[in-house]
Order: structure tokens, then C-alpha cells, then sequence
């Protein structure tokens, strides 16, 4: 199925496309949800917690979109604040202490924009995640699942193996904010959507992801257990190799990743 | 094909300035396809300065007002006289996307601008302590960080992590180069990843904010030195104030995002004005020799 740009940016958006909590609850077993940042508060934009994949325990996060307007609200659109991205950081770091890998899933139309964003330091959270991402002493496979927005979705992107949906964007903001950036009209998204090359096929092709994850027609929700099937497939294959380097081997692997873009 | 990405790989050792601040050379001397008048206005206050004596004045108003400083202008400000050696001076993008219409106004740009980007790197010393010091100029497309200030960045500090030696970046950037789209993003990894080398080798790094400071650029090096100054007045943030109006519909607070602001919130060490910048790097260097 070829899809235009645009409408993959309209497809990875629908509401009806599986979220974060519905990947982790076909491809893990026994997910146990840990809360807060310890530092400020509890963002429900991003989940995190502990669970078994086959028998490995491992740390899951994932950004999270609301399955309803409803759901939304209280998730705020899956747009984080630093709080969210603390709260990853803080899980990660244990998932370190125990050797557990960790499994990311990306799904933010971008970082929030906000007055309580900016007072509590969101570019700093985001700087200080990538930084230490690049040095976290175990596996980290993160799985872009519908949209990438900038560094709101990078801050859970650095890792040692990236994946994509065959239909998710991955992208340095929405068409839209690059369009009003770029063309000066927000309304030029479909035009911006074409000329940031920002479909899985095409990171692939820059070397920017590891690997697509296939759809059926239609879609991710056409055939949902498809999908985590390959996910699935994808991350043991990975795990595998992952663990059989050294952690020396595998930090300046992930490191020579990032430094050859 | 990423590997392949810059036109120029080779190291250059050049520009040395000889000029001291109370000699500094106006605009219009060293770049004569910037044209400037003999007086300037602050666009705050309205006085009419000299400019000469503007530049003596590290360009600064008498008002408080901080005009912006060039790359050159800053090198000269805070290095020991003759002492920069650039690196990467030649280091170029190579348009990875093939963005419509960008390989020309980055011509343009160079053309009216005199730099090849939007960062110069490059090793000096600061009050007899020799470092690797890397400055950006927003006047090349707003100091937007792509592939070559994310690459003379990385190179830098690998550099500087291997001679065991401190950096120091004077941050000017409105956040990641649109026209090289994703590339730009990754950058952001790329060069945070060379900062946590440089630091796991137990070096020292010092950031500078000024103004402006947002985005990609926030979100990534800007925000990971050891210790981090600001000038007075900086914008800095992550959403650039414009954005956060239109997402949340309302007008921002006075001083939301300025340097006193990120101040009292917590995420810079120091404001330090212009006229002491030279002399507190100095002395930060100093306390940190073994």
C-alpha cells in the first residue's frame, strides 16, 4: 500500500490506531505501572512500568494518547512535561541497577508548550535524557508507533535499536509548525509533510531507524495482533544480539550510531 | 550516505585575531558586505551611540541594552589576544533532505554573513588556560543547529575529551535548522552523546546562554554544562514564547523566559554581564585546574 506523506501524517493521528497501553498489553506479560518523577508530580502523558517480555523482565515506557476525548484530557494529548520525561529517566535508572533492558514507545505529537513546561525546565529534562540515554549501562530498543515529534519524542529515542510503523512519522516538528515556521501558512502541512522526508521508509533509507515494522491494509488497527507479532519478533531478534556484547561494545555502538547522523 | 555527509573533513588553523576589545573593529571593517552607520541606535532606550564606542563597551547600552555580538566579535571579547586557532573552519552541510530552495540562501547567507555557518570552533586561551571554545552566531539563519554545527560540535568535544581539555560554548540559536529536518533532530542526540564522552573523561564544561537560546539547542548542550551562565535579559526557553502564546491562548508574564527568570527557577548558575564574562570564565577555569 503506497501512502502519500500527508496521508500518513493523517493515518498515524487516528484515533482509532493502537496507543501505547495496547502495545503493552498484547506484547508484555504482568505489567506492574510505576508512578511519579519523585521530584514534582505524576504525568499521565507518559507510562512506565515493569513487565516480562517471554521471560526477560524489562522496563517499559511509553508516551500515551487517550483512546477518547475524555482519556486525552487527563493525558494530555500525550504531550509530556519535564515531569514525564524525569519519571523516564528515574525508571530507566533503576532498569539499569537491575539489568533489565529497556522498551520505549514513542508516540507525542512533540513535548508540551506551556508556562509550567518552561518554569520546571523542559529543555533541560529533554538535554538530560539524551545525555543520559547515550550512556545507560543496558539494552534500550525504542519503537516509534505513530508520531515522533521532535525532541519531545527523541528524549525516549535514544537507544540501541530504533524501529518505525510502516505508517509512523518521525519528524523535527508537525507539518503544521513547519509549515507556519517555513512557508509562513500552517495551512501548507501537506506540502511540508512532503518535503520533510519524514516517513519511515525514508529514515530507513538515511540510516536515521534500524527497522520497519509492517502493516496490514489499512492500517496498524486493521490487524493489531499482526503488528505485535512483528514488534515482538523485532525485539527478541534484537535483545539477542543486544546482550551477547559486551556493555563496553554496546554503549559505543549506540554512541558511533548517533555520531555517524 | 550519512557518513558522507560533510563536503569538507579537513582541519584548518586560522584567524588569528589580534585586536583587543578596546580595539575592536567595527562591522563594517571586517565584513564589508555589512554595511553599518558610524552611530547606532538602541532599539530599547533610543539613545544614539557611537559606534566605536559601542564596541569598547562590549556592546553594551548604557540603557542595560545587550545588542547581539558576532562569533568574531565574541572570540575577540573573551580570548587572549592571538590566540584562536579555528577548527573545521571549512565544514559545511550538505543539504542532506535536498530542501527546496536551501542550497541558495545558504550561499546567500554565507555570502552576507562572511561564515560558513553558524558556529566557529576552535582552541584558545582564556587568561593563560588553554580551551577548546565553540561560538554560534545568530546571524546565519538565527543560529538554527544542522548537520555542521552538530558535527563541529561532536568533533570538538571528542577532541576536548581526548587532549583533557575544558570546553566553553557561547550558546545563540532559535533551535534546530528546519531544512535538514530530521538530520537537525538527531544532531541533537549526536552532540549530547560527545558532551557525556567529554564529561565521562572528567572535563569541564561551561555554557554560556545568550540571547536567544531556544529550541533544539535548549533541549540539548545548552542545558548539559557543569556550570551554566547567562546574560542579563537572555531569551531562553524551549517553545519560543510565540509558540506557547498560540498553544495556550494567553499573553506570557513580564521577564517569562529571561535569564532572571530561568534564574530563580533554577536552571542557571549565574547571570554574569558582559564586561565580567572573561573574568569569571577565568577564574571558574582556575578553580578547576589540578
Amino acid at each position: 500500500m503506497d501512502l502519500t506523506p500527508w496521508e500518513k501524517v493523517k493515518l498515524a493521528r487516528m484515533p482509532i490506531r493502537p496507543t501505547g497501553l495496547d502495545y503493552i498489553e498484547l506484547i508484555f506479560r504482568g505489567f506492574v505501572e510505576l508512578h511519579g518523577d519523585r521530584l514534582y508530580s505524576e504525568d499521565r502523558a507518559i507510562v512506565g512500568g515493569i513487565a516480562f517480555f517471554d521471560d526477560i523482565p524489562v522496563t517499559i515506557i511509553a508516551q500515551q494518547k487517550g483512546r477518547n476525548t475524555k482519556e486525552n484530557i487527563s493525558r494530555n494529548f500525550s504531550m509530556p512535561h519535564p515531569e514525564g520525561y524525569r519519571k523516564a529517566l528515574r525508571l530507566m535508572k533503576q532498569a539499569e541497577k537491575f539489568h533489565r533492558p529497556v522498551i520505549c514507545f514513542i508516540d507525542t505529537p512533540g513535548a508540551f508548550c506551556g508556562i509550567g513546561a518552561e518554569e520546571r525546565g523542559q529543555g533541560e529534562a529533554i538535554a538530560t535524557n539524551l545525555a543520559e540515554m547515550m550512556m545507560l549501562r543496558t539494552p534500550i530498543i525504542s519503537v516509534v508507533i505513530s508520531e515522533g515529534g521532535s525532541g519531545g519524542a527523541l528524549a525516549l529515542g535514544v537507544a540501541d535499536k530504533v524501529y518505525m510503523l510502516e505508517h509512523a512519522i518521525y519528524s523535527i516538528l508537525s507539518p503544521e509548525g513547519f509549515a507556519s515556521i517555513l512557508y509562513k501558512d500552517s495551512t501548507k502541512a501537506e506540502a511540508a509533510a512532503n518535503d520533510m522526508k519524514l516517513t519511515a521508509q525514508d529514515l530507513y533509507r538515511f540510516g536515521v531507524i534500524d527497522n520497519i515494522i509492517p502493516e496490514p491494509v489499512g492500517g496498524a488497527h486493521n490487524d493489531f495482533e499482526y503488528v505485535t507479532g512483528k514488534v515482538k519478533e523485532a525485539i527478541s531478534a534484537d535483545l539477542k544480539e543486544l546482550m551477547s556484547f559486551s556493555l563496553d561494545e554496546m554503549l559505543e555502538r549506540r554512541y558511533q550510531k548517533f555520531r555517524n547522523i | 550516505m550519512s557518513r558522507n555527509l560533510f563536503k569538507a573533513k579537513q582541519y584548518a588553523t586560522s584567524k588569528v585575531y589580534r585586536s583587543r576589545p578596546s580595539e575592536l573593529k567595527g562591522p563594517e571593517e571586517e565584513k564589508p558586505n555589512v554595511p553599518q552607520g558610524i552611530m547606532t541606535k538602541c532599539p530599547d532606550c533610543g539613545n544614539i551611540i557611537y559606534t566605536k564606542l559601542l564596541m569598547k563597551n562590549y556592546k553594551m547600552c548604557e540603557c542595560g541594552y545587550y545588542f547581539r555580538v558576532s562569533a568574531n566579535e565574541r572570540l575577540v571579547m573573551i580570548l587572549d589576544e592571538d590566540t584562536f586557532e579555528e577548527i573545521d573552519q571549512h565544514l559545511t552541510t550538505r543539504d542532506p533532505l535536498d530542501f527546496p530552495g536551501y542550497g541558495d540562501k545558504l550561499v546567500k547567507t554565507q555570502n552576507m554573513t562572511g561564515l560558513v555557518d553558524g558556529l566557529v570552533t576552535g582552541k584558545g586561551l582564556i587568561s593563560g588556560t588553554l580551551i577548546y571554545i565553540g561560538v554560534m552566531d545568530a546571524s546565519f539563519f538565527m543560529g538554527s543547529m544542522g548537520t555542521a554545527i552538530g558535527e563541529k560540535l561532536a568533533r570538538m568535544f571528542e577532541k576536548a575529551a581526548e587532549e583533557l581539555l575544558p570546553v566553553i560554548v557561547f550558546t545563540a540559536s532559535g533551535g534546530a535548522r528546519m531544512q535538514e529536518g530530521i538530520f537537525s533532530l538527531m544532531q541533537m542526540a549526536k552532540v549530547s552523546a560527545a558532551v557525556a564522552k567529554h564529561s565521562a573523561a572528567g572535563q569541564l564544561y561551561i555554557t554560556v546562554l545568550t540571547d536567544p537560546t531556544t529550541g533544539g539547542v535548549t533541549a540539548s548542550f545548552a542545558m548539559l554544562g557543569d556550570i551554566i551562565l547567562a546574560e542579563p535579559g537572555a531569551l531562553i526557553g524551549f517553545a519560543g514564547p510565540r509558540v506557547i502564546e498560540q498553544t495556550i491562548g494567553q499573553k506570557l508574564p513580564e521577564g517569562f523566559q529571561r535569564a532572571e527568570f530561568l534564574l530563580d527557577h533554577g536552571f542557571v548558575d549565574k547571570i554574569v554581564t558582559r564586561d565580567n564574562m572573561k573574568d569569571t570564565l577565568a577564574v571558574l577555569l582556575r578553580l578547576h585546574q589540578t
